[in-house]
């Protein structure tokens, strides 16, 4: 009885499963905020009214090049050669750390730009919800992403290696294609 | 797939099967990551706030029954909450708050979903555990911070959040707005964010497990309509709290950082306030997106569980079973466009609430399906009334009678009239207050033998039937009347208003059959609490029931079944069926073991099947003949 339960813990098909349904959730609340931000500018006719800073726009490269060198780290993973998956996986975190720099950044300049969160006008202030609970999914998969890669340190089995390989690049995927939908959403309404 | 070739059902007991894992107390009792032991901790804790929030709901009937009597004993109790032994009129507002979002979410979502889902799912489908047992126990102690955080709120200055369980802005966006908006209400936001948490871990694992760890046979079309009850309500659930998060972050950011997602033109205390722009009607969006996805979140797990039992109480198949099934999923479906009901007053474009209104008239079909359903399940049925049944018959009772004035609440127009006063409290407390209670204590009744291996007692459940039945009509019945009449919700008395003052007496009277209602729960109470310790030892199937959870053991070890889990090969409500020996046949039992009553349509998927059926029919008619 104890061997199938302890097969059971190893069948990881229901937990990888289960990471998909977190991204339906995580998808809906930002398809609830970018509904709200359509929601606020449709009753009110206020509009971003100002052009995003670059900043974004790089910060957009960034994580694009993040996604792909996930993908050569997972597949480095399936054909066995570890090094390789360190090494892209080690990219991948510089990646998305520059990435999260990139989004502050960008704060910084549209602060100057005098669009600040606490504005009457409560469509720019959309600005940094959508980016600030991007980044916190970000972290999120920062954190992921550190936890493959000390296991790919400490010689896990290979099952589950792989695994935590599959989980944070289904995740880190997952966050890059929110930030282009956030992104393309926010240039679509800059006026 | 059922074929008659199939022999291999007979369950190997590994009788080696040593627990190789030592539980202390620690990992059995408290951070324990079985479901079965979750299931029993959420029931605890729901049942507990339960009480607390029906005893909040009592301190406020006594007000609304005699507002200018002073109970000394009240002070005595509530201190500064009752000065002079008569309630606080803010504090009124924050027990009516405090008592629907606990009823709501802690009682209907949590302690109903929390402890049903989690120990049916994987005993009905057949697994060993959840996709994530971690996740699981997570779960639940997320949800018991989030109780303590709610709880906590009675213990601050200003007291609980009060500006009601929907939390509008902009009295719950302004601290100074109401004394319950101040610490009370940031209590309310952190104890909700832990319990969305809560929510969607458990969520997640259900749709999860019911998806990927069903046992062999299991297909979706074999599973009980309470497993399709617990999954499409996990998965409104998983897609509807999110939505609920996203309005909370803003207006956390309104609360305390100044932003103006919701504030708009406000003058406080005299002074006028920066905020501008904002929309509070954005909220009621946001908020209603999950709001009405969560009264079906609170209502179909007890439409699954009363579907189960009155089939099994009533010895016949749950009449029209797909039927049952598609209406589960038409609810789910529809349950997500017809959020602006609550808001047809709000300056609704008429046209929008057209809209709104038509798909909110057509959930009746799906119900309405279900109602007559179950009502043909008890047709001409053998029908047995234990407690659990008379529970799941009250719950059909409730959803009838609450669910009429559901239509008239869905009419635009009619509802510029309705909106905000007893008609809509009546409504709701019978269609999904009453009825998910009922379908909640009608599981508890039933599936008590599986959680605890002991029975509870008949004749204490029918007493606490007929009281709570009778009761909850008694209180709510009266409501339809004063809400026609206009006579406002929320209100801490009607003595200022002449054309309400009439009401006083059907008032007192409410609050009387609300007290006896609330004594009826001593009886539950009385009755769960000492057949945990003292009840009669169950056999194991009390009920003569099909589904998977009657071949565990009674001792619910870790890991459910002893051996393999067991094949399944029917559907789950073959009850009565003509020609078979006994009056149910265990998903369990191959169609080979039971030639006898094996019909055509038992093989419609199975051309070989089929044609075993035929020859046996023929050599069997033949003997007849000679």
């Amino acid at each position: 009885m104890m061997a199938q339960i302890q097969e059971d813990k190893y069948n990881l098909a229901p937990k990888k499963f289960n990471m998909w349904i977190f991204i339906f959730t995580s998808f809906m609340f930002f398809a609830a905020l970018t509904s709200g931000f359509i929601v606020y500018t449709g009753g009110r006719e206020h509009a971003i009214n100002i052009i995003l800073p670059r900043a974004f726009m790089y910060s957009t490269t960034v994580i694009i090049i993040s996604s792909i060198t996930m993908f050569i780290a997972s597949r480095a993973a399936k054909r066995l050669e570890f090094g390789k998956q360190r090494l892209f996986l080690w990219l991948t975190l510089a990646l998305g750390v520059l990435f999260f720099v990139i989004q502050i950044y960008g704060w910084s300049i549209l602060i100057k730009m005098g669009v600040y969160f606490i504005n009457p006008n409560a469509s720019q202030s959309f600005i940094y919800v959508f980016t600030g609970m991007h980044l916190i999914h970000i972290f999120a998969g920062l954190l992921l992403i550190i936890n493959t890669l000390w296991r790919s340190y400490k010689n896990v089995p290979q099952a589950k290696n792989l695994f935590g390989m599959e989980m944070s690049g289904i995740f880190w995927h997952f966050v890059d294609i929110i930030w282009i939908y956030l992104y393309v959403f926010l240039l679509l309404n800059q006026y | 797939m059922s074929t008659l070739a199939v022999h291999d059902h007979g369950v190997v007991h590994h009788e080696e099967g040593h627990e190789h894992h030592h539980d202390t107390f620690i990992t059995k009792y408290i951070f324990s990551q079985d479901h079965k032991m979750i299931a029993k901790q959420f029931l605890i804790t729901g049942i507990t706030m339960a009480v607390i929030a029906m005893t909040l709901s009592i301190l406020f009937r006594i007000q609304l029954a005699y507002p200018d009597k002073a109970f000394p004993l009240l002070e005595t109790l509530l201190g500064r909450f009752a000065p002079g032994g008569r309630l606080d009129p803010n504090f009124y507002l924050s027990l009516v708050t405090i008592h629907g979002t606990i009823m709501v979410f802690f009682v209907l979502t949590a302690g109903l979903s929390g402890t049903f889902s989690n120990l049916l799912i994987p005993l009905q489908v057949g697994a060993r555990d959840m996709a994530s047992p971690f996740m699981n126990m997570l779960s639940y102690w997320f949800f018991f911070l989030a109780c303590v955080i709610m709880l906590s709120s009675f213990f601050v200055q200003k007291g609980p959040a009060s500006g009601g369980w929907t939390v509008y802005p902009p009295l719950s966006a302004l601290p100074k707005a109401m004394p319950g908006s101040e610490m009370g209400m940031t209590l309310w936001l952190a104890s909700m964010i832990c319990f969305v948490a809560s929510s969607l871990m458990g969520g997640i694992n259900y749709v999860s497990t019911v998806l990927n760890m069903r046992t062999k046979g299991m297909d979706l079309w074999k599973m009980p309509l309470s497993i399709w009850a617990f999954f499409l309500t996990a998965v409104l659930g998983v897609l509807s709290f999110p939505v609920l998060v996203a309005g909370v972050v803003l207006l956390i950011f309104d609360r305390s950082m100044g932003t103006s997602f919701y504030l708009s033109d406000i003058v406080l205390n005299g002074k006028v306030m920066p905020f501008e722009g904002g929309s509070p009607i954005l909220f009621e969006h946001l908020f209603w997106f999950l709001g009405h996805p969560e009264v079906y979140i609170v209502i179909m797990p007890a439409m699954g569980i009363s579907s189960e039992i009155m089939s099994v109480n009533s010895r016949k198949p749950i009449f029209g079973y797909h039927a049952m099934v598609y209406s589960l999923i038409g609810i789910t479906v529809l349950s997500f466009i017809v959020w602006g009901h609550h808001m047809f007053v709000t300056g609704m474009n008429p046209f929008l609430g057209g809209v709104f209104m038509i798909t909110t008239l057509i959930i009746a079909v799906p119900s309405a399906v279900k109602t007559f359903n179950w009502l043909a399940t008890l047709w001409r049925g053998n029908i047995r009334f234990k407690p659990a049944m008379l529970f799941a018959i009250g719950m059909v009772s409730f959803f009838i009678s609450g669910g009429l004035t559901g239509i008239f609440l869905g009419n635009a127009a009619l509802d510029i009239n309705l909106h905000d006063t007893y008609f809509v409290v009546a409504h709701f407390h019978l269609v999904m207050g009453s009825a998910a209670i009922f379908g909640m204590l009608a599981g508890v009744y039933h599936w008590f033998p599986k959680m605890f291996g002991r029975l509870m007692d008949e004749k204490l459940g029918f007493l606490h039937f007929w009281l709570t039945f009778i009761g909850a009509y008694l209180v709510f019945f009266p409501m339809h009347f004063m809400g026609l009449d206009g006579v406002p919700r929320r209100y801490y008395a009607f003595t200022e208003f002449e054309s309400m003052k009439q009401w006083l007496s059907v008032n007192t009277f409410i609050t009387w059959a609300a007290i006896m209602s609330a004594l009826a729960q001593v009886a539950f109470l009385y009755n769960f609490i000492t057949s945990i310790f003292w009840g009669k030892k169950t056999t194991q199937n009390p009920w003569q029931a099909n589904t998977l959870e009657w071949t565990t053991p009674i001792e619910r070890i870790h890991g459910n079944w002893p051996g393999e889990i067991p094949t399944v090969y029917r559907w789950p409500y073959d009850y009565s069926k003509p020609g078979a020996e006994q009056d149910y046949i265990l998903q369990t039992t191959p169609l080979s073991e039971t030639m006898s009553s094996n019909l055509p349509h038992d093989f419609e998927d199975n051309p070989v099947g089929l044609e075993e059926h035929t020859k046996w029919v023929n050599t069997h008619s033949n003997q007849e003949v000679k």
